[in-house]
């Protein structure tokens, strides 16, 4: 029974990362941006389901939310206004990519042989501070979600500062394209269309 | 009147409700299940966002004007960082919840300090998620039928 659970769970992870690889080559290739966009999504929600499967539910729940909601249609309002294709460029193929690229993959998968085993007990990330979090969240904290202890309570600051971040990025939108200028906030029209007028 | 996409709004009719009514379980089950302000902040404006694709940005945003939104966005910030100071003058560190209800015996007030400041994060997130989204789709009101 437990063999058979794990090898169905290699089966689901394998096949979860095959499609991210697929999904990942044909936005390479397309030059359709609406279709980028929406592969974009889906690229979410297979990593959102993947997490899952990692028993990382938090991280799920926020790329499915973030990731492949709200980014995807904020991502199509950014694309409907500018043009629907990407410009076609001709790159010649040089060699010299393809021994960088060969390099930089084989540096990183020799890397991967002294990553620690997945769910390894004694890996640096559940040693240390994360068993520190797991002993004394029941104690300190009391609430039975681990993840967001540590999130709101014992980096609290650092969820401060991501708060601030998030506002600075509305307050930058809100002041590249408009609702504070003088026009308050009206459909801005192309330069040349109002000097025609 | 002409009424476009009849199938969709009167699906986002039913789904509305519902979305929030689960952006809000999201909101303040954090502490117990997977979620948080965060999450619950995207999906709350998620609920605006789909009212605004398929209604009509004017329709949404005399539901949520632009000026209701960036008193929210402030707000919110301001929620989380006040209860940082008010932890501070209740004679503890910044965001030491403890300092809330330092009688408890099982730390009522480390519960209570979650539930606000994810208060302020679900209410900053929300209102910034529309507001980008206002910003982008404000300059050209609506998606042309040949891009469906």
């Amino acid at each position: 029974m437990e063999a058979g659970l794990s090898n169905a769970s290699i089966l689901i992870d394998l096949s979860l990362l095959t499609m991210l690889v697929i999904v990942a080559f044909v936005m390479v290739r397309s030059r359709h941006l609406f279709v980028i966009v929406l592969l974009s999504g889906i690229y979410s929600l297979l990593s959102a389901a993947f997490f899952v499967s990692l028993d990382a539910v938090d991280v799920a729940f926020t790329e499915a939310s973030v990731g492949a909601g709200v980014s995807t249609v904020l991502m199509l309002g950014a694309m409907l206004l500018t043009v629907r294709r990407e410009k076609p460029t001709r790159t010649g193929r040089t060699p010299i990519a393809i021994v960088v690229v060969t390099l930089v993959g084989s540096a990183l998968i020799y890397a991967t042989f002294d990553m620690p085993a997945y769910g390894d007990g004694a890996s640096p990330a559940n040693s240390y501070m994360g068993e520190v979090y797991i002993d004394r969240t029941a104690k300190e904290i009391a609430v039975p979600n681990i993840v967001t202890a540590v999130l709101a309570s014992y980096r609290g600051f650092d969820t401060l500062g991501e708060t601030m971040v998030i506002f600075t990025a509305g307050l930058g939108v809100i002041l590249l394209l408009g609702a504070g200028s003088v026009r308050g906030g009206k459909a801005v029209k192309d330069v040349k269309e109002e000097g025609q007028e | 009147m002409s009424i476009e996409h009849l199938i969709l709004r009167v699906v986002i009719k039913i789904m509305f409700a519902p979305i929030l009514l689960f952006a809000l379980y999201v909101q303040f089950h954090g502490d117990f299940g997977p979620g948080g302000g965060f999450q619950a902040g995207v999906i709350f404006a998620v609920a605006f966002i789909l009212h605004a694709l398929i209604m009509g940005l004017d329709e949404t945003k005399r539901v949520l004007p632009v000026g209701a939104l960036k008193v929210l966005m402030v707000a919110g910030f301001l929620f989380y960082a006040g209860t940082g100071v008010a932890t501070m003058l209740l004679g503890g560190n910044l965001l030491g919840y403890d300092a809330i209800d330092p009688a408890s015996t099982h730390h009522a007030g480390q519960h209570y300090g979650i539930l606000l400041v994810e208060f302020g994060v679900g209410m900053a997130v929300s209102s910034t998620m529309v507001m980008i989204f206002y910003q982008f789709a404000g300059r050209e009101p609506e998606i042309r039928d040949e891009d469906w």
